[in-house]
């Protein structure tokens, strides 16, 4: 049995070795960092959780109706009424949320060991432009229960692109096909969800991977392993991707598995944060919910939004800074001005500056999942102001703060000699 | 500073989980429910038709999904469905929306999920803080819901209760509930209060009927993934032993 398999195999070989060639060149043979530690795990991990979001999706298809009068009962449908339905319903809900956990901290790995720094420039450009398509799937997703939250927060997400001056308004219509979100919304944003945007984030993907594999990946150390290679030509520090990472990243996939599973089962809705409440109200055009608030993986930017003050009665301003908010993500390579890339012989200024905006991070994404009267008003002396709109205000400049005074705080860093070779 | 930064770490935890108070500021007591509780559960459905099924329907929810209760099918039938409806149609209500809001000043709500829009615990207040309010159109105002448009559908069983709202001295700070009875009900307030969380117990129920068997399945889950990383991290020991 064996040998036929193997005979059967030669075969396939000599007609298409190209098979084989790109397992070497990608797997057997990508010589990976031997040092990767906790933080690396997290890309793996994200490219399973597409494939977890891709096959789920699929069969959530099979019963879920695009159509403004029964796309609320066809998701209680698949929850009741299909085998299994409300099993692959939570996975894709879990699996939305657990595709930003490790997105995010997949970026913040990056950010931790300078991956984005020369030679990554273009893998760290293609992880940006996965963030950003992520986010559009995510939020044409949200649309489709057709509960309040769906139908207000992409209510209110449209209504964004309709402060831009001159063509906002018509942009705005051009987008949800009618003057409302309505059924027509509902439509583009479902084959846009199942068919445009996957193909785009299947490709971004297999860019990323591509040029990472190019250039070979970091590690914690920032040492560059390709430098210091033994005499068969392998970089000393490298090791096979497979079996060696294959292996260790099975284990920490089974670890995540079980935190999946831990939420998946026991608690899908995690507090309101991944499934809100309101969402189990049917989308009503008429009755504006007294607080909308976008899924917790927008929020640190919808506090930015938020936290701008409207000039000339337009909300514009606020727009334009989430916007640069996001793409100033593009330019980070060039903004590191720093000699060294791991944050083991940075100075005290970047892991200052790093921590700031990790804590900012934090605190916009907590302040956008909450009313703007969550901490009440402050005294006469600030106006009254709301604390929270203050406190977003004072994190967003932080966050703006980080990327723009980084040429400056990261030229001056005082840095440690990174060594040679990577260190265990 | 440690507090500040305590306070900031945990503020998302507190938020989920820290008490609830009603849109009319009225605070919340705690639901006592329990969806292992089957002869609580079979009441709760049982009330529910009687008693709310007339103008709210519930059109995701199966007669026969009941069986998860306890009940067969011929129960089900004999007992609990009141129209020509079958054991496997839907709780659908002869009410439309339209007359609803005509008569109501809004459509009654479909409830199939309102366990899961609204809290247990506010479903527990709301249906137990009804009271007499004669400049509403229906004669029923609400603590927890104010101005709500649905009269007290249960008053039979509660009797009538009148309601003093009493704000704090100061200006601020919660105002005083003062509960005068006018009339008795068929219950007295412990029957009251055990029938509403019954129905309680119900609503959350029927809002996910699957809650109870996705977090028994859960359990086998996670420990065949417990078994299977004892496999996996052995594997990756075997192979990471050569690496130094």
């Amino acid at each position: 049995m064996a040998s036929r398999l193997m005979a059967l195999w030669d075969w396939f070989d000599a007609r298409m070795p190209s098979v084989a060639e790109e397992f070497r060149k990608h797997a057997s043979e990508y010589y990976a960092p031997k040092n990767f530690n906790f933080w690396y795990f997290f890309g793996a991990l994200s490219m399973i959780v597409l494939v977890i979001q891709i096959v789920s999706g699929i069969f959530l298809t099979m019963n879920y109706k695009p159509d403004a009068a029964l796309a609320f009962g066809s998701v209680e449908y698949i929850m009741r009424d299909v085998p299994g339905g409300w099993l692959i319903r939570y996975i894709h809900s879990t699996g939305a949320s657990a595709f930003f956990v490790v997105v995010y901290l997949h970026m913040f790995r990056g950010l931790l060991y300078g991956s984005y720094k020369e030679p990554r420039e273009l893998i760290w450009i293609f992880g940006v432009l996965i963030y950003l398509t992520l986010m559009a799937e995510a939020f044409m997703g949200y649309l489709l229960p057709w509960g309040q939250m769906s139908y207000w927060g992409a209510q209110v997400i449209v209504n964004l692109f309709a402060t831009i001056p001159f063509i906002g308004p018509d942009l705005a219509i051009w987008i949800r096909g009618d003057y409302v979100v309505g059924d027509a919304t509902l439509n583009r944003f479902f084959a846009l969800h199942v068919i445009a945007i996957p193909l785009v984030l299947l490709g971004l993907v297999a860019a990323h991977i591509l040029a990472l594999h190019d250039v070979g990946s970091n590690n914690p150390d920032g040492v560059e392993i390709k430098k210091t290679k033994g005499p068969d030509g392998h970089p000393l520090d490298g090791i096979p991707f497979h079996p060696y990472y294959t292996v260790k990243d099975f284990a920490g996939a089974v670890i995540f598995m079980a935190v999946f599973c831990l939420v998946l089962f026991f608690v899908p809705e995690m507090g309101g944060y991944f499934l809100e409440y309101n969402n189990f109200i049917p989308a009503d055009p008429l009755k504006t919910p007294a607080h909308i608030a976008p899924v917790w993986y927008f929020t640190p930017y919808y506090s930015i939004l938020r936290a701008v003050p409207p000039l000339f009665n337009s909300q514009f301003p606020g727009v334009l800074a989430m916007g640069v908010a996001t793409l100033i993500l593009f330019f980070l390579p060039w903004l590191d001005r720093s000699p060294v890339k791991s944050i083991r012989y940075r100075g005290a200024l970047y892991k200052g500056a790093l921590a700031t905006f990790v804590v900012t991070f934090l605190v916009l994404g907590y302040l956008g999942t909450q009313p703007v009267t969550v901490w009440g008003q402050a005294g006469a002396w600030l106006g009254h102001a709301d604390r929270a709109t203050i406190a977003a205000r004072v994190f967003t400049i932080l966050y703006f703060a980080f990327f723009f005074l980084m040429p400056w705080y990261t030229a001056r860093d005082r840095t440690l000699p990174v060594p040679n070779r990577v260190t265990m | 500073m440690k507090n500040l930064l305590l306070t900031l770490l945990f503020a998302p935890l507190a938020s989920a989980v820290s008490v609830q108070a009603s849109e009319g500021g009225y605070r919340l007591d705690r639901a006592p429910i329990d969806s292992t509780d089957l002869v609580s559960l079979q009441s709760g459905a049982r009330i529910f038709v009687n008693y709310c099924l007339n103008c709210h329907g519930a059109q995701y929810m199966r007669y026969n999904r009941l069986t998860d209760l306890g009940l067969t099918e011929a129960q089900i039938r004999d007992n609990l469905i009141f129209t020509d409806a079958k054991v496997g149609d839907t709780m659908k209500v002869a009410l439309t929306a339209k007359d609803g809001k005509a008569m109501f000043g809004a459509a009654p709500p479909d409830l199939t999920v309102v366990g899961r829009s609204r809290s247990p615990d506010w479903l527990y207040t709301y249906l137990r803080t009804f009271y007499r309010d004669p400049k509403s159109p229906t004669g029923w105002n609400n603590a927890a819901f104010p101005q709500v448009a649905m009269p007290h559908a249960l008053w039979t069983l509660q009797g009538e209760r009148a309601l003093e709202i009493i704000p704090a001295k100061d200006g601020h700070g919660a105002p005083e509930y003062k509960w005068t009875q006018i009339s008795p009900g068929t219950q007295d307030t412990v029957q009251y209060d055990t029938m509403v969380r019954d129905l309680v117990n119900y609503l959350v129920y029927m809002g996910e009927p699957v809650a109870n068997s996705r977090k028994r399945i859960g359990i086998w889950v996670l420990f065949a993934l417990g078994i299977l990383f004892i496999f996996a991290y052995a594997l990756k020991k075997e192979y990471w032993k050569d690496v130094k």
